[in-house]
């Protein structure tokens, strides 16, 4: 009984129900209740990190311990978690937090992690203007609309459009603004019914799968 | 200090770069690191933002002993890598999923259905600019939102509505792929900017 | 035609050269182009600009180093904004890898405009649990921000003396690489009636036009083109206004691609259908 699903249902029934009483009567006991549970949720994600980086490095450990292809890899990630923790502890010791500009810590992340992180992100505009070349094509109505929307913006949205004509950036703000945002405006719409729907069924019961 | 920074930085990048070329070893490299060194900048954080600041403090300073119980659904999350106890993390996550689907239900009919449906019923009056933006505002998200309707064969007027709404979806897609260019080439201006202007520049002096 | 049908089967790395060399020959000279301004910048402009005398601004930092190039440097232009009219910035992240480049921006430009840590600003950094603690901050900011992003108690803060949630807050301007802008809106700004701002990447631009024409925001900045325009109405150039040269033409080359890739689509698929009728 106690290992089953019964508990963990009452839980989101009971926590989901008073924060929904408690947006329409903020008082005692459910003002309350929303408060302290807040800040109880808020702790607790907290913890989703410690998962996320538990799982990285079983995965990782088990790679080398099996000897799986490119495991000198999961070496290097070891390494590099080792290494920025050692730092991390190190500067909080030093500092009283490794957060301080200067610190070693600091350092590793400006050298390191941005680097890395922008420029993984930046091999996309290579992608992107390849695939803009190999894969873009008016094939039917539909695509011809996209990929005509799609030159408008590019050119409209940089200077040099602005210089040819004042009414091409003025045209582009229009289609962001208007048909753009129509558009978008409809699937928000449908993802708020999905959402609301979602929710009310994982309150009353009905939807389990976070469970399994 | 700062110098060899910027090689190690400018370092990397290129290690990034170098899968332009073709997956080699610097490239696999550079990535292993970045995710390592991410999950151990997480953890240094986790300490210094969430256990510190909302745990330690809290119950050093002030004695708030009862938030030791958030820690302990917190700690029990971890529990799903023990599968004799596996079924206790499922209460931490009972409580977070509860929270959010209530904090869910209002939140989206406040800040998203209420908002947006009202900003959609717009004033046509006249012949004029405003009046057929508006009427193309309410056209494309009724039509958008028909397109999305599956209960019923699109055929008939449904058939015809949803053929607007699509083709008011695939203006909006373009116009995500102009901007979706527009962010990456930005990233890439962002890198050059670095290694002509921090690294390779003061090479020369 | 075999010359379009070579062009078309082209090395990807020739595509990856060019694109490369259209983006650094303007970021090294440099030539100058005519920034307009658009009307949800100038908005979101005017909102910090009319703000009372010593208003409280916070800034949300929701993005990492894999946006920086866009956000960065318009956060930079608005603290300067900020400063120059001796508002106080508040900070906190709900991205944790972007943490420290808010850090980087609020010590460069404070220290431009001479202005001091806990009187005139103060960074709280990052706490967990974004949508609940949006709700929090609505009542008392210090459950979620009792010290700031060194583990100092804000009470040792004059600037925090006052604020404890959304009504001491002038405004909230969210720097969004996803969708954390859109938790802001739902909850700061749809249950406590703030007044909001947002500066999105370019990805994530689109997705705001709808809150900012229900006046759900009162601007919007979107991307490297956002941040330059925002430099400008700052009068401050750097680096958002440098790179839209390399942004102009790399714009104009991808258009060209899109255009050279489909003349060569039609031009064989005519030469397919040719075919087919002869053999009938």
């Amino acid at each position: 009984m106690i290992k089953g699903k019964g508990i963990p249902l009452a839980i989101s029934f009971l926590t989901g129900t008073i924060i929904i009483i408690a947006f329409f009567i903020p008082h005692a006991p459910f003002g309350s209740f929303e408060e302290i549970s807040l800040r109880w949720y808020s702790i607790i994600a907290g913890f989703t990190m410690l998962l996320g980086v538990d799982s990285l490095l079983r995965l990782h450990t088990n790679k080398i311990k099996r000897k799986e292809n490119h495991w000198a890899y999961s070496i290097v990630l070891l390494f590099g978690f080792l290494l920025i923790v050692i730092v991390g502890i190190i500067s909080t010791i030093r500092y009283g937090n490794a957060f301080l500009t200067g610190s070693g810590f600091m350092y590793m992340y400006d050298n390191m992690i941005i680097p890395l992180q922008s420029t993984m992100f930046s091999l996309l505009a290579f992608f992107i203007a390849s695939a803009a070349y190999r894969a873009f094509r008016a094939r039917n109505f539909d695509a011809t609309l996209l990929l005509i929307t799609a030159i408008i913006v590019m050119f409209g949205r940089v200077p040099i459009s602005e210089m040819i004509s004042p009414k091409i950036p003025i045209f582009t703000e229009w289609i962001m603004s208007v048909p753009q945002m129509a558009a978008k405006r409809g699937i928000i719409i449908g993802i708020a019914l999905g959402a609301i729907g979602v929710s009310l069924r994982i309150i009353l019961g009905i939807e389990r799968s976070y469970l399994s | 200090m700062i110098t060899i920074g910027i090689w190690i930085a400018a370092g990397l990048t290129l290690c990034i770069y170098s899968f332009l070329y073709k997956d080699n070893p610097f490239y696999k490299f550079a990535e292993s690191f970045y995710v390592g060194i991410s999950a151990g900048y997480w953890l240094i954080y986790t300490y210094a933002y969430v256990i510190q600041p909302m745990l330690i403090e809290p119950i050093r300073n002030r004695g708030e002993f009862v938030l030791l119980i958030p820690a302990f659904f917190g700690l029990i999350m971890l529990s799903r890598w023990v599968p004799k106890i596996a079924w206790l993390s499922r209460w931490s996550i009972a409580f977070m999923v509860g929270i959010g689907a209530g904090l869910g239900v209002t939140g989206y009919i406040q800040g998203f259905l209420i908002p947006q449906i009202q900003a959609t019923i717009l004033p046509i009056t006249g012949f004029n600019i405003t009046s057929l933006n508006n009427l193309i505002i309410i056209v494309g998200v009724i039509t958008t939102l028909l397109y999305f309707y599956f209960s019923k064969e699109h055929k008939g007027i449904l058939g015809w509505t949803s053929r607007i709404g699509i083709t008011f979806i695939m203006i909006a897609f373009g116009a995500s792929f102009g901007y979706t260019v527009m962010a990456r080439i930005s990233l890439l201006i962002g890198r050059f900017y670095f290694l002509i202007y921090d690294w390779i520049i003061p090479i020369f002096g | 035609m075999n010359i379009i049908k070579k062009l078309a089967n082209i090395d990807r790395r020739i595509i990856f050269i060019v694109i490369a060399i259209v983006v650094i020959i303007p970021l090294i000279f440099k030539p100058k182009f005519p920034i307009v301004v658009s009307e949800p910048v100038q908005k979101a402009y005017d909102a910090v600009n009319n703000l009372p005398e010593g208003a409280n601004v916070m800034i949300s930092i929701d993005y990492d180093a894999a946006s920086m190039p866009e956000l960065q440097p318009y956060l930079e232009a608005l603290l300067s904004h900020c400063f120059m009219k001796d508002f106080h910035p508040i900070l906190i992240v709900q991205w944790q890898l972007g943490a420290p480049l808010g850090t980087q921006a609020l010590e460069k430009i404070a220290a431009e405009y001479n202005k001091e840590y806990g009187i005139d600003y103060i960074n709280l950094g990052y706490r967990p649990g974004y949508v609940a603690q949006m709700v929090g901050i609505g009542r008392e900011i210090r459950t979620y921000f009792n010290s700031d992003y060194k583990g100092d108690l804000i009470e040792k803060y004059p600037v925090m003396n006052n604020i404890h949630n959304y009504d001491d807050i002038d405004l909230l301007i969210g720097l969004e690489a996803g969708a954390t802008g859109q938790v802001w809106v739902q909850y700061a700004g749809a249950r406590f009636d703030q007044r909001i701002v947002l500066a999105l990447t370019a990805v994530s631009a689109p997705d705001a036009y709808f809150f900012f024409q229900s006046g759900q925001i009162e601007g919007l900045v979107g991307g490297m083109k956002g941040a330059a325009e925002y430099e400008i109405l700052v009068d401050k150039p750097d680096m958002a206004v440098a790179g839209m040269a390399a942004q102009s033409f790399a714009h104009m080359l991808i258009i060209l691609f899109i255009v050279f890739g489909n003349i060569a689509y039609f031009v064989d698929k005519r030469k397919k259908n040719k075919a087919k009728g002869g053999i009938k």
